[in-house]
């Protein structure tokens, strides 16, 4: 059933013109939406962080799926996107009368975000696996305590009052623009090393790939991503402390990537998106409001017994959830597979025979 | 005219040597073999010329240029390509992509231009296809171009190897046991195979391996190692009834 299911979507995905038009659309919508209140603000909020989770999931995909690795960092990266992009719009840029240099703040937290992956990058040259994943979690805890200690960047108690400049469109800028390039990467000689590399890091070596180059770039690829989910989620939360950005925000992403499915694009933006709507859907008052239309002799007993509860359970519901899809689907639901919308047209027909 | 000179080299692991004092002269279009016992330091003999192990001493020179001290994927790109023993390919990738890899330095882009998918990119990714389904159907490997590599069955898996290792344009060709597990018939195909491939990419070629049938039927030179030292170096008729070989080989001849 869902083989089948699959199928039909891949082959909808099939034609060349759908991905720019769904592009084109969505833009649009992503105007629209916030300019008509097509969807209350409380939806919109959670389209957003949709937009800002792919960013992330794709990001650690790099690492945690292409690239085999086990990065925990990512939620420190985010750190650095975010706190560099703050400092940018709240003292530096004038970004109350030039609103167009916020994109601006956001890829320079980006790129701060990279140089800080180029860190973790040299010791993946000499350590892999448990070690490495090791050496990522100091990594996050460096940046965490770096931040609760410098009072210049509002230590423990963080930054509050930052402007709400992350609009929709802006988010689906982002967004499409980063799984694009991502996408890119991925099919490339560099993505296609990311992968050798996972396999088999001598035999890419012997086969001329420039292991280190391309960790390199992998790197710095995937936590430039995180950066600017890091200063899109700050301009939207406007409040970031250094206690958002700890482990379980890692852990998130980590759930992201790995419901939706190792080593696909499609994985995780299906794994960010569901993981998104279904933290939503188990909130009490978010229940609460979709179950309302039930008749009272129906919704009454589930509000007392059930979703008053939910704000407890949903923290059990949600690892259930993942042991059962690591269980039944150990790769994620897209586990090394890819939407045939994704895959460049050369690559498509290269791996069909003539 | 050699094409690779070693001199001298040697390798320890801790205390231990693996190898001493290895000399070799690699003629250009030369096909050699390297025997010799279980333990003799073949592999090692390998993993120093492609940069896996860095020499502890000596000197090796391909085309005239010091690879000792180069990391294996300089060596890659200087034109040396490899098979393995146990055989190492990407597993979980597709038979294509396999080949497509080892395609890493000849691919003639930058990281800007794959990133954006401009410039170079497109004709570039489209020759590495190309290129990439010829040696393919070389090896009559086309119909599953497009399976995972730990799918195929095992002689497959050999043939794939060497597709991959022509990947690379190598100059020079350095095979680990390429009939390990095969029957005689199949040890037979190899032969024409490796001959053939030897002429049509101008190939030197360097082999272990076992199989006295494959070494003695096709190699022109033959070296033989034991405890990491060199025992003889000679044509197949002047290493068979070489003494110190029998005796490596054989245990101590009485009257030898």
């Amino acid at each position: 059933m869902s083989v089948l299911l699959i199928k039909q979507w891949n082959s909808l995905l099939e034609n060349d013109w759908l991905v720019p038009v769904l592009l084109t659309l969505g833009f649009g919508l992503s105007f629209a939406i916030p300019e008509y209140n097509l969807f209350s603000v409380y939806v919109q909020l959670i389209m957003m962080y949709i937009g800002i989770n792919i960013i992330l999931a794709v990001s650690l995909n790099l690492v945690n799926g292409y690239m085999g690795e086990f990065s925990l960092a990512h939620a420190g990266f985010m750190a650095v996107g975010a706190y560099s992009s703050v400092l940018l719009t709240m003292k530096v840029l004038p970004v109350a009368d030039y609103p167009l240099l916020f994109p601006c703040a956001v890829f320079i937290g980006g790129v701060v975000a990279a140089l800080l992956g180029m860190i973790i990058a040299v010791p993946s040259f000499k350590v892999r696996g448990d070690y490495l994943a090791i050496i990522t979690l100091a990594f996050l805890m460096i940046v965490k305590s770096m931040i609760e200690n410098i009072d210049f960047m509002g230590g423990p108690r963080g930054i509050p009052g930052i402007m709400k400049l992350t609009t929709m469109p802006w988010v689906f800028f982002w967004t499409a623009t980063l799984v694009w390039i991502v996408r890119n990467f991925v099919f490339s000689k560099y993505g296609r090393a990311v992968m050798a590399i996972r396999e088999d890091e001598i035999a890419s070596d012997l086969m001329s790939v420039d292991t280190k180059k391309v960790k390199f770039f992998a790197f710095m690829l995937s936590s430039f991503c995180a950066g600017i989910a890091g200063a899109l989620f700050a301009h939207l939360l406007q409040f970031i402390s250094p206690r958002i950005f700890d482990i379980t925000k890692s852990t998130d992403i980590l759930i992201m990537v790995y419901l939706g499915g190792i080593a696909s694009l499609g994985g995780s933006i299906l794994g960010a998106t569901i993981y998104t709507v279904l933290l939503e859907i188990l909130r009490p008052s978010t229940m609460a409001a979709l179950l309302s239309w039930l008749p009272s002799f129906m919704f009454d007993p589930l509000q007392a017994h059930l979703i008053t509860h939910l704000g407890t359970w949903r923290m059990v519901i949600m690892p259930l959830a993942l042991i059962m899809v690591m269980l039944y689907w150990p790769r994620g639901v897209m586990g090394l597979r890819e939407f045939r919308g994704f895959i460049p047209r050369a690559h498509k027909q290269a791996h069909h025979h003539n | 005219m050699t094409i690779l000179i070693a001199n001298k080299v040697g390798h320890k692991f801790g205390g231990l040597s693996a190898v001493t004092d290895f000399n070799l002269n690699l003629h250009y279009g030369e096909l050699m073999g390297i025997i010799g016992p279980n333990g003799a330091g073949k592999t090692t003999v390998f993993n120093l010329i492609t940069g896996v192990y860095q020499a502890s001493e000596g000197s090796m020179r391909f085309k005239g240029i010091e690879i000792v001290g180069k990391r294996p994927n300089q060596i890659a790109a200087l034109r040396i390509g490899r098979t393995f023993q146990n055989i190492r390919l990407f597993r979980e990738l597709s038979v294509l992509d396999n080949v497509r890899i080892a395609h890493y330095a000849q691919a003639n882009y930058g990281i800007l231009e794959g990133l954006l998918h401009l410039g170079r990119y497109q004709k570039e990714e489209q020759r590495i296809i190309n290129n990439s389904r010829y040696l393919l159907s070389i090896f009559k490997l086309e119909q599953v171009a497009g399976e995972l590599a730990k799918n195929l069955p095992y002689g497959l898996q050999r043939r794939l190897e060497i597709a991959r290792a022509l990947a690379i344009s190598p100059e020079l060709l350095l095979l680990d046991e390429p009939a390990a597990g095969m029957n005689p018939h199949e040890i037979d195909q190899l032969m024409l195979l490796i001959q053939w491939i030897r002429q049509e990419f101008n190939l030197t070629i360097l082999l272990i391996e076992h199989q006295m049938k494959l070494v003695m039927g096709i190699c022109e030179r033959i070296q033989v190692l034991d405890f990491g030292e060199t025992l003889a170096v000679g044509t197949p008729d002047m290493i068979q009834n070489h003494s110190k070989v029998l005796e490596a080989y054989l245990g101590e001849v009485p009257g030898g």
